[in-house]
């Protein structure tokens, strides 16, 4: 066990007292940390600074599309070189800002920031273990993570500039130094950044996978689990089996590139020479890379969606509607997203037939996706809804759920795809759906448990202006690019001023590029208050929601371990809010029935029976482990 | 359009102005009751947030489809080939259930925030499930994919089915940051093999001489020019890295992938004299794009499509000069058996040739035919 040197003690003294073990050194407490509190709070503040570069980038190169005559002299001091003679951004230059926002957001924010924060924090915490499966693999996967950044990071100064050919590096042209200066050294930095971060996402995923199957409290069963550990689980199932694909496709590149290897190589005629590649395909390489890349969609949302669905049911006051139906979707989700990946190479030259076949099954993953809109609208029904700012933000995910998932059943169609594959219909699409809707979970999460974090309290009134400020600006961004998409406006062009027909829409790009900086400004709201409120925020009381699950019932600072004595065990599931006939709106998940006569259903006094058996039962609490 | 910035800039200003406003009056109401328990959530805060919900909703719908109107004037006007109108209607209609969908899953959603807010002393309903209401909502939804499933198949097995036998075969082919075309030419309606280790300046593509129906073959590079109503078969290659062709207008979208030749088949059936006259643009013309990112040119790879009728089209096509015409020292390639073949399409007299086909190494026989087009 890698809890080994804190807890050498006797197993008795541990139930009395953690603090006796906590003569670790600053550095194992705070940087080498094994506790998943601590890693979890690494991940979210990693996570918020790689936000805060991929939200940048992001506005450079609003400017240049929605400002083309602008001169971005100004740049010149931050950028050099990368501002040409004329004042402009470079060409190659944008294409790599374009690249690397996309990998950031994908990857380092809404994969690393999203789950690291919450799957680490909140499965031990929710499911009522002490700490990870593996605190030594945890702490090694952050670290991984870090390394990972650090490499991808550096690219963004190197002087051929960082990988430029789109987040999915499509060879031949990620292959190529001669076809763009970003597949020199940008390329090798990003294909070895992104090895790293498979590590280090599959030490954390193996990890999660663990500690919901094994270390779930006494009373914990599968059907009692809260949605967000359903979703965690899926999640790190989905990576485990998707993050290898695409480091093999990797591997396979970084052959092409460096050992003269022809996987995806093949009658190349380049720089004033043919290659002597012969028999690869680049198509291979999408297949591999989708393969990946739409469960990754899904690694990115579920999370969003599992923290959405325990604040929903918490601020409605009501269980959430559906529990069985939403974790039958979420499994529907995840085994579907590994069958439909090649609806993003419809008009690749794939053979016609498996277009088809993946139409279909493209067209059926948003029934399961439809139940789940279905189920958040209807629990809000007859509730008695608070507007925390978290829930204000679950609401808005919701929103742009429906909203992005709806375009999706257009894409979807193979035959309408033709025309608005690789436009800006599909950057509104995977923006809504992914990329805000995500951020929205993030963000939730972040409010929801900030108490948790750090034992007070965000700001509402802040959280609540951060929301309305954000959400009007997202769907400002959003909603009008639909129209440059069904305008034709093909996406990662550095300008529409060489077609004629893509010469219309200037104002809505301006639009849309002001749109963009506003919400943008509008994060740094969102930064002063969570930034104050770890240092000056209102002292939180134990369970400020009113919420049913096990990390309310930990103290206010949670040390080593969680709970000091014993893990409470578990009789109910996380959702009976206003149950009729109980004192209050809410019974934790901890209160068996036997106290609660009053609000039993009639099929739960017969549960009554069985308590004693859950008391009893043998559980796995690391500190009463032999190690 | 400057009405659409306009509108869309007011309600953004509104809504910030009204959350502003409201804001001053929550931080009254913070500074009075800051000890209470804010998880309840003070009742001043859930009415703002409720009403700003319903707000958004009713000032967002009316904004979505104000923008709308004024924005579809700027959509791609109605295709120019049957299977992209055929593809515009069913994308039309997706569009209509969808919008639908959109509106009231938005509507019930916004509507029930506002609604079933926080009211003290009240209890939320006890509601976990309805198995026949979750049913209800599984089903449809799949009867509606099913149907869309199904008219959507059936357009795209329409499209991707074999070229007709009379097709146009044109090879286009990309490259860093260009496309060339290549015809069949006049005598014989084959184009010639090709091989990518015979590129070089001249032979940009890779025209393989010893086999003799690529003798007549003609390349292109500064438009494409095909007849209208016949349908034309894009065989689509790229020499370098990925590319794609995207003809908006025709509603033509296909990836151009080196080492694998890649298709589309298409009938225009405007020419542009009529989407001159029809749109009421008289410098409009078709264009061609690329839309697989290829590097830093990859937004200008623009060449023009000139649609027009079979007449125009032959008359144009007995004026291009075969590629091995204009470059006859490439007759030393020809095998021997077939050289007397060839030199029917070497000029008589040397002078006769383009003085720039062999003067023009860096972009080979690209500028070149483009250059003697002029
Ligand atoms: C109703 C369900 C959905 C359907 C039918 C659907 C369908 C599609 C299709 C067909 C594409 C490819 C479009 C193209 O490149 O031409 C696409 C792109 C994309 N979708 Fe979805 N989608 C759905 C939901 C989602 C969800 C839930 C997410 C994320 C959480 C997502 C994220 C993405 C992303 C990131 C891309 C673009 C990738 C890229 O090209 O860079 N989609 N979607
Ligand atoms: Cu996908
Ligand atoms: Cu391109």
């Amino acid at each position: 066990m890698a809890t080994v040197e804190t807890n050498a003690a006797s197993s008795a003294v541990h139930v009395e007292e953690h603090d006796h073990h906590e003569e670790l050194s600053f550095l194992r407490k705070y940087v080498f940390s094994e506790d998943h509190k601590t890693i979890a709070k690494q991940y979210m503040f990693s996570g918020i600074f790689w936000a805060i570069i991929g939200a940048s980038l992001s506005v450079l190169f609003r400017l240049q599309l929605g400002f083309p005559n602008m001169t971005l002299e100004w740049l010149r001091p931050i950028l050099g070189g990368w501002i040409d003679e004329s004042g402009k951004l470079d060409k190659e230059f944008y294409l790599a800002m374009v690249t690397m926002h996309g990998t950031i957001m994908v990857f380092f924010v809404l994969t690393a920031g999203l789950s690291g924060t919450f799957s680490n924090f909140l499965i031990p915490l929710q499911v009522g273990a002490r700490d990870m499966a593996s605190g030594f693999l945890n702490m090694l996967s952050y670290w991984f993570f870090f390394i990972s950044s650090v490499l991808m990071f550096s690219s963004l100064f190197i002087e051929t500039g960082p990988a430029s050919g789109g987040w999915v590096i499509y060879p031949p042209l990620s292959a190529l130094p001669q076809a763009m200066s970003g597949s020199g050294l940008g390329m090798t930095l990003w294909l070895m950044s992104m090895a790293i971060f498979i590590v280090s996402q599959l030490l954390g995923g193996i990890n999660y996978i663990t500690t919901v199957i094994n270390l779930r409290t006494r009373g914990m069963s599968f059907s009692k689990m809260p949605l967000t550990i359903w979703a965690f689980l899926l999640t790190a199932i989905l990576g485990l089996i998707s993050f290898p694909v695409l480091l093999s496709a990797a591997l396979l590149l970084i052959f092409d590139r460096s050992m003269g290897t022809s996987f995806y190589l093949s009658e190349i005629y380049i720089g004033g020479e043919a290659l002597p590649n012969i028999g690869g395909s680049p198509i291979l390489f999408q297949h591999l890379f989708w393969f990946l890349g739409h469960p990754e969609v899904y690694i990115v949302l579920l999370p969003a969606l599992g923290i959405t669905s325990e604040i929903i049911a918490t601020n409605s006051r009501k269980p959430i509607f559906g529990y069985r139906a939403m974790i039958a979707s979420m499994i529907g989700i995840a085994f579907l997203a590994f069958i439909v990946w090649a609806h993003h190479m419809f008009v690749t030259g794939m053979n016609p037939f498996l277009g088809s076949i993946f139409m279909f099954l493209t067209l059926i993953i948003a029934v399961p996706s439809a139940v789940k809109a279905f189920n958040y609208i209807t629990t809000l029904w007859r509730g008695n809804i608070v507007f925390t700012p978290a829930m204000l933000f679950s609401i808005g995910l919701v929103s742009f759920f429906i909203s992005g998932g709806l375009t999706g059943i257009i894409l979807g169609n193979s035959a309408l795809d033709i025309q608005l594959h690789d436009t800006y219909f599909v950057v509104a699409h995977f923006h809504l759906v992914m990329g805000a809707a995500s951020a929205f979970g993030f963000l939730a999460g972040v409010y929801h448990w900030f108490p948790k974090f750090f034992g007070r309290m965000m700001n509402s009134t802040l959280g609540h202006i951060h929301f309305w400020l954000t959400f009007v600006g997202i769907y400002l961004v959003f909603f009008p690019m639909h129209y440059i998409g069904i305008a034709g406006f093909p996406r990662r062009y550095y300008s529409f001023t060489t077609y004629e027909a893509f010469r219309t829409f200037g104002d809505l790009n301006m639009f849309v590029s002001i749109a963009a900086i506003f919400t943008f400004t509008a994060q740094f709201i969102f930064l002063f208050n969570f930034f104050y409120s770890i240092f000056k925020g209102r002292k939180a009381s134990l369970n400020p929601w009113r919420s049913n699950t096990l990390e309310w019932t930990t103290p206010l600072h949670p040390g080593h371990g969680n709970w000091p004595g014993e893990i409470p065990p578990v009789y109910r599931w996380a959702y009976d809010y206003s149950k009729p006939g109980a004192t209050d709106d809410f019974i934790p998940q901890n209160v068996p029935y036997s106290q609660t006569p009053e609000s039993n259903l009639p099929h739960e006094n017969a549960l009554i029976a069985i308590e004693k058996e859950i008391e009893a039962q043998n559980y796995n609490d690391q500190f009463k482990q032999p190690h | 359009m400057v009405y659409i910035v306009g509108l869309l800039s007011l309600v953004f200003l509104v809504l910030a102005i009204l959350v502003l406003t409201r804001l001053t009056s929550v931080l009254k109401g913070v500074n009075t009751d800051a000890t209470t328990e804010e998880s309840i959530g003070s009742s001043v805060n859930n009415r703002i947030n409720g009403f700003l919900f319903l707000a958004f909703f009713v000032v967002g719908l009316i904004a979505a489809g104000w923008s709308f109107i004024h924005a579809s004037q700027f959509f791609l006007p109605e295709a120019s080939s049957p299977h992209g109108r055929h593809t515009d209607s069913l994308f039309w209609l997706t569009m209509t259930i969808i919008t639908i969908a959109f509106v009231v899953t938005n509507a019930l959603l916004f509507y029930f925030a506002f609604k079933y807010q926080y009211r003290k002393n009240h209890r939320a309903t006890y509601y976990p499930e309805n198995h026949k209401l979750e049913l209800i909502w599984t089903v449809i939804p799949a009867i509606v994919m099913a149907l869309l499933v199904f008219t959507g198949w059936r357009a795209w097995r329409d499209i991707t089915k074999e070229a007709p036998e009379n097709a146009l075969a044109i090879e286009i082919v990309g490259k860093q940051f260009n496309w060339e075309m290549r015809y069949p030419g006049v005598d014989n309606d084959k184009l010639g093999n090709y091989n990518y280790k015979l590129i070089d300046a001249a032979n940009s593509l890779g025209i393989d001489l010893e086999d003799e129906t690529s003798f007549d073959d003609v390349t292109v590079s500064s438009e494409m020019h095909i007849p209208v109503n016949r349908p034309v078969l894009l065989k689509i290659r790229a020499k370098d890295v990925l590319h794609s062709v995207f003809i908006p207008h025709m509603r033509v979208k296909m990836d151009a992938v080196p080492g694998m030749p890649t298709r589309f088949w298409f009938i225009a059936d405007k020419t542009t004299e009529q989407m001159r006259n029809e749109t009421g643009n008289q410098n409009f013309k078709y264009e061609i794009a690329c839309t697989e990112v290829c590097g830093q040119g990859h937004f200008s790879m623009r060449t023009t499509l000139v649609v027009e009728d079979e007449d125009a089209y032959n008359k144009w096509m007995a004026e291009q000069k075969p590629w091995l015409t204009k470059n006859p020292d490439y007759l030393a390639r020809v095998p021997e058996k077939l050289k007397a073949k060839a030199a029917k399409y070497i000029p008589a007299t040397p002078a006769e040739t383009p003085a720039d086909s062999t003067a023009a190494p860096a972009e080979g026989a690209g500028a070149t035919t483009s250059a003697s087009l002029r």
